[in-house]
């Protein structure tokens, strides 16, 4: 049983991984809201498992809501804020290979870093879902990492979804009693977030005709 | 009483919110918001009063959601003053924008309910009794803040909105990971050190510290002239508190030197960027912006240098910045409407023609660079005094050198401005010349208050002392 546990904990965490480095690979942006469906599948399936463990009906509740959110709603409105005339978006700093590289030196700082935290998680039992801390961090790294890089607004939204998820894993496996709170919050920043995009991006195509050149070179210094 | 002075700063600017999103922009409303963020300093007077005489300190409300302790009760000093200054000078700035027609009725309704919704969730950050809450309240005036700062109708502000919601989200992302991580580790030095770097740079990116600043100048290039002076003012303000809760955590499990080493390298970073984008700066507003930069670093040199000081020195720091900024924003603002630009070579010889508004500008812009009688000077030298005393003394010669860098080009752009022949035609300035009387008030009540808490500290001593020790964890 307990074994069964670890490797379906396992898979969920493999399943958040490949999704984010998938997202900093890809570029497209119907490519990028499917993989966010599956990580958030991922997300919600890693709530599930430990709600079996921990036989807990909050847990199932959480599972529940973040199924509905994030492989939900939030992808949907991200594919909506992205409908319309795609614009040129520029090129990004990073290429394809070079994220891929990118993706495999962060998951080894994320293990790097946390390694006290891992420590420090009891062996076996609860405590095993402890050791995989280091994954949710290495996808709340890539998300930064997207954003960092990424020039065109609606990437640097992906990027924040998915430093949203690493943090949502992170809490979830070191079970933080931190209530749903918290949790209801990173969800409504992410939603209203949303919508401030699809104002301010109706908002531009809105006034993109009589825009003064002047006042996006307005954004610089000197 | 005291559970009256704790909800009446959250629950007042909610009311006034919705007061104004259900009655608009009308002769009724147009004095609401500043009665809203003068109720929120007579609350905070009130608490600030009744923690002093109090035995133990500390208050707790709502099943102690809310907590006021001294620090708490200062800061929330800190949220009204500035918010009264900024609010009272907004009716005349809405109606000139009107007027203008850069703005409509509907745009001032919805500006008026966004700042009282911010000014809430403010209020609740500072009187929030965990990281948690002040995380979620700080998160909810972000919001605010991106939708008045997106409400110009250009590009550029759409941008500027943008980027203030990504950045600070981000920001706020790594603060929440900290949260996370503060609640798994318990007492274990590495697990909490990890946690604290995150806390650290999550809020300072609030706090517009290097190297997550890049919100900063432009959110107070294109927000309006009232809304620049409540980010600057207060925003800040509040984040920099998050950031001294979160070194009295960090001391209490790691011991001073490693919250020390953490906020000395921010510092000299933030004042490093401030002075070198000063230096060749071409618009006023994005000047004041980085001048907040360095002006946050000086409050991170003094979290850093840690000690009840340094702390009282950068509590009072925080009080005169922001009022003096909030006076500068709102004078920027109307040499906006005056002159139609926001370049600095856009604007001569404003003392000629407009020597009201720009002797405001010049003694706040002395206030800022810390020059008696104003409290930036009393609390400088707080500041640079602890340094010494806890044998930082190269730290503080750096900090005062780039400091000094800072001056030379903030009096150096600020003269031109200020000074020389007005220029012939009379442009864009389209007849109005005499200041309103709201905004004469608010720019002078500001510089009369940060000169009176450099003068006479008195009264705020106590108070200061008081919240110095609770954060310094002394007995």
């Amino acid at each position: 049983m307990s074994s069964l546990y670890t490797q379906l904990l396992d898979l969920a965490c493999g399943g958040l991984l490949l999704t984010a480095a998938l997202v900093l690979w890809r570029r497209r942006v119907a490519v990028v809201v499917r993989v966010f469906v599956l990580q958030g599948i991922a997300l919600a399936g890693l709530g599930a498992v430990l709600a079996i463990h921990e036989i807990s009906v909050q847990l199932w509740a959480v599972a529940a809501v973040l199924l509905v959110l994030r492989a939900g709603v939030l992808p949907y409105l991200l594919r909506r804020a992205a409908a319309g005339p795609p614009g040129p978006e520029p090129p990004p700093l990073l290429g394809g290979a070079a994220s891929l590289l990118a993706t495999a030196g962060l998951t080894l700082l994320a293990f790097a870093v946390s390694r006290p935290l891992v420590e420090m998680a009891p062996k076996g039992g609860v405590g095993a879902a402890g050791t995989a801390i280091p994954v949710g961090v290495a996808v709340v790294l890539v998300g930064f990492l997207v954003l960092a890089t990424r020039r065109g607004a609606l990437p640097q939204l992906a990027g924040l979804l998915l430093m949203d998820n690493g943090i949502t894993a992170v809490a979830l496996l070191s079970g933080a009693g931190l209530a749903l709170l918290v949790q209801v919050g990173v969800a409504l920043d992410v939603l209203l977030v949303l919508v401030i995009l699809q104002l301010s991006a109706t908002r531009t195509r809105e006034t993109v005709g009589d825009t003064d050149l002047d006042e996006l070179r307005e954004l610089r210094d000197s | 009483m005291m559970t009256v002075f704790m909800f009446a700063p959250i629950a007042v600017p909610l009311l006034a919110a919705i007061a104004y999103a259900a009655a608009g922009w009308r002769l009724a409303t147009v004095w609401a918001g500043a009665v809203s963020a003068g109720l929120v300093l007579a609350c905070a007077v009130g608490a600030a009063v009744e923690v002093v005489h109090s035995d133990s300190g500390a208050f707790s409300a709502g099943q102690g959601v809310l907590r006021a302790d001294a620090p708490a009760a200062f800061l929330l000093l800190v949220v009204g003053a500035v918010a009264l200054l900024a609010t009272v000078a907004t009716p005349a700035y809405l109606a000139a924008e009107i007027e203008a027609g850069r703005a409509t009725d509907r745009t001032a309704r919805w500006h008026c309910t966004a700042v009282q919704l911010f000014l809430a969730a403010m209020s609740l950050a500072v009187l929030a009794a965990d990281l948690g809450l002040l995380w979620v309240a700080i998160e909810a005036a972000v919001l605010a803040t991106g939708f008045l700062v997106g409400q110009g109708a250009s590009r550029a502000a759409a941008e500027a909105a943008w980027k203030l919601v990504v950045i600070c989200s981000a920001g706020l992302a790594l603060a929440l990971l900290g949260i996370v991580l503060l609640g798994y580790v318990g007492s274990d030095v590495d697990g909490v050190r990890i946690a604290v770097v995150l806390l650290v740079v999550g809020f300072g990116t609030m706090a517009g510290l290097a190297p997550l600043h890049a919100w900063l100048p432009d959110a107070h290039g294109q927000a309006p002239a009232p809304v620049a002076a409540l980010l600057s003012g207060v925003l800040l303000s509040v984040a920099a508190y998050a950031i001294l809760r979160v070194r009295a955590v960090s001391d209490a499990a790691l011991g001073p030197t490693f919250g020390r080493v953490l906020l000395a390298v921010l510092a000299v970073v933030s004042l490093l960027v401030a002075a070198s984008l000063l230096l060749a700066q071409r618009d006023y507003q994005r000047m004041l912006a980085y001048s907040s930069t360095g002006q946050l670093g000086l409050v991170a040199l003094g979290a850093a240098i840690g000690g009840p000081l340094a702390i009282a020195a950068v509590l009072l720091q925080l009080l005169g910045h922001g009022l003096t900024k909030a006076v500068l924003f709102v004078g920027a603002g109307r040499i906006r409407q005056l002159t139609g630009t926001s370049r600095i070579d856009g604007v001569r010889g404003l003392a000629a023609r407009h020597p009201m508004l720009a002797g405001a500008v010049a003694a706040a812009l002395l206030a800022l660079l810390g020059l008696p009688p104003f409290s930036l000077f009393a609390s400088g030298l707080g500041i640079a005094r602890a340094g010494f005393a806890a044998g930082l003394g190269w730290l503080v010669a750096i900090a005062l050198l780039l400091a000094l860098a800072i001056a030379i080009a903030l009096i150096a752009h600020t003269s031109r401005m200020l000074l020389g022949e007005p220029p012939d035609s009379p442009g864009a300035a389209t007849g109005v010349v005499r200041l309103p009387g709201s905004t004469t008030a608010a720019l002078v009540g500001g510089l009369v208050v940060c000169a009176a808490a450099g003068i006479a500290a008195e009264p705020l001593a106590t108070l200061l002392r008081l919240a110095a020790d609770t954060l310094v964890g002394a007995p």
